[in-house]
């Protein structure tokens, strides 16, 4: 795998290889998104205790899931940036904070449009929205670290390094609700049980699911290709490239 | 080892030569503490059951004021980027850091802490609760301070900014440090809440000094 993973680190090989990639993304990334909530929003059965409102799960719950994973996959790209000192890795991390900050926004502001009507408040101080509300900020900390220096190379690694670090939040999050018996409910779907939730529903749950981690990685494909070009624009292969255009 | 009592050594040197470097944050702690009653009201009961929040707000947001300050003069100076080319004596020079500046900030916090009780009518279980959090907490802050300072210390706005990266990764440790006074303040046992806190900082200060020598090291290159 290592040896099918290295040449990727080099720019001018990530940028075609994700150039390849984004247009297969975007086609399916959009294909399940519409399939997934139009089928979520449209057609499964109302809920016989919450209604209709319960339908914004089918964003909820994907863009909350992905505001994780979106951080998981940074922080990754971020060790790999510090250990073996790559700097395509430090690209990713900054191209990826924007959207997990995006998808984390989302996931907020959902679940308060749901608890308005279902907990009665707007926000409740409970340990998953606080824990939630931490990873928000520290996307905001990576973004802001990144433009508080002058110099550009150290601006990505002291950003990486803060990336690594705030990862000590995924399992706070991830584990709030079992840790603090608090008003968020639990997991509904996980590996190894049975589901929660009844297949009708789920199955639209987990297209929306694919669709929001399709669209991340496609939105990372497109911010990798512009931070590449931006960061070796002085390369020849880059001005033989924008002279061809 | 020897070279760690050296750096702390100096470090306290430092710091009795400046008495504003922690006398300051001690002030600091002290009139915010005195702007909550007169905030939300001099009620005594509702003043009770908000102080251990109170007290652990005030503690962070000294600890936050001090940390600014911390790796400006040596990086400015050149002492750090030596300490880089030395490729030795990095760490004891971060751990004798870290401790300077909880002998100078955290430790005050914890000696005041009766006296607060006292301002704000705290049972005595209570504040051995209290006492007990600050002596097991404030070390983390002043780990994740020191951290602040070094990721922060070749920016241009570092101020604003540390404040920014370095709360939120307090929060974990607010929410132990409330939930055990809380627990005593009702008569609860608050072990368990100790025993995290105490895990909480056996786990910094074993993985924060390695982070603070590698932000170090990105910083002077």
């Amino acid at each position: 795998m290592f040896k099918w993973l290295h040449p990727l680190a080099k720019p001018e090989t990530l940028y075609h290889f994700c150039g390849k990639l984004s247009p297969w993304l975007m086609a399916s990334a959009l294909f399940t998104l519409l399939l997934g909530n139009i089928w979520g929003l449209g057609f499964t059965p109302t809920d016989y205790q919450q209604g209709d409102s319960y339908r914004i799960i089918h964003i909820h719950v994907p863009s909350a899931i992905m505001s994780m994973g979106a951080y998981l996959a940074m922080a990754i790209a971020a060790f790999t940036a510090l250990v073996w000192q790559i700097k395509t890795a430090q690209w990713a991390v900054l191209a990826i904070a924007p959207i997990g900050a995006v998808y984390t926004a989302i996931a907020l502001l959902t679940g308060m449009a749901w608890g308005k009507p279902m907990w009665g408040a707007w926000w409740v101080w409970d340990a998953r929205l606080t824990s939630e509300l931490i990873l928000l900020f520290l996307y905001f900390g990576v973004m802001a670290l990144h433009g508080a220096f002058s110099d550009r190379q150290t601006g990505a690694k002291v950003a990486s390094l803060l990336a690594v670090i705030g990862s000590i939040n995924l399992p706070i999050i991830h584990f709030s609700v079992e840790w603090w018996n608090t008003l968020h409910q639990g997991a509904t779907i996980t590996k190894f049980a049975k589901p929660s939730i009844d297949p009708s529903m789920l199955w639209p749950l987990l297209i929306s699911l694919l669709a929001f981690k399709l669209l991340m990685l496609w939105l990372t494909c497109v911010r990798l290709r512009t931070a590449i070009l931006e960061n070796e624009q002085h390369r020849p292969w880059v001005k033989q490239l924008v002279g061809k255009v | 080892m020897v070279s760690f009592v050296v750096f702390l050594q100096r470090e306290l040197t430092l710091l009795a030569r400046q008495k504003s470097d922690w006398l300051n944050p001690v002030l600091f702690f002290i009139i915010v503490l005195t702007l909550f009653p007169l905030g939300v009201g001099p009620e005594p009961n509702m003043l009770r059951i908000m102080a251990p929040g109170i007290v652990w707000i005030a503690a962070l947001l000294s600890v936050l004021l001090a940390a600014e300050r911390l790796f400006k003069d040596d990086y400015r100076n050149g002492v750090i980027e030596q300490l880089v080319a030395s490729q030795q004596a990095l760490m004891p020079f971060v751990l004798a850091k870290i401790s300077g500046n909880w002998l100078s900030t955290g430790l005050p916090l914890v000696l005041l802490s009766p006296l607060v009780a006292l301002l704000f009518n705290m049972e005595s279980a209570s504040l051995t609760a209290m006492a007990l959090t600050l002596l097991l907490g404030t070390p983390v802050l002043s780990l994740l301070s020191v951290l602040g300072a070094a990721i922060t210390v070749s920016a241009d706005k570092g101020g604003i900014l540390l404040a920014l990266l370095i709360l939120p990764l307090y929060i974990p440790l607010l929410i132990f440090a409330s939930a055990a006074i809380e627990a005593a303040s009702i008569g609860l046992g608050y072990q368990g809440q100790l025993a995290i806190l105490l895990a909480i900082m056996l786990f910094a200060l074993a993985l924060v000094p390695m982070a603070v020598c590698s932000a170090l090291k990105i910083n002077v290159s």
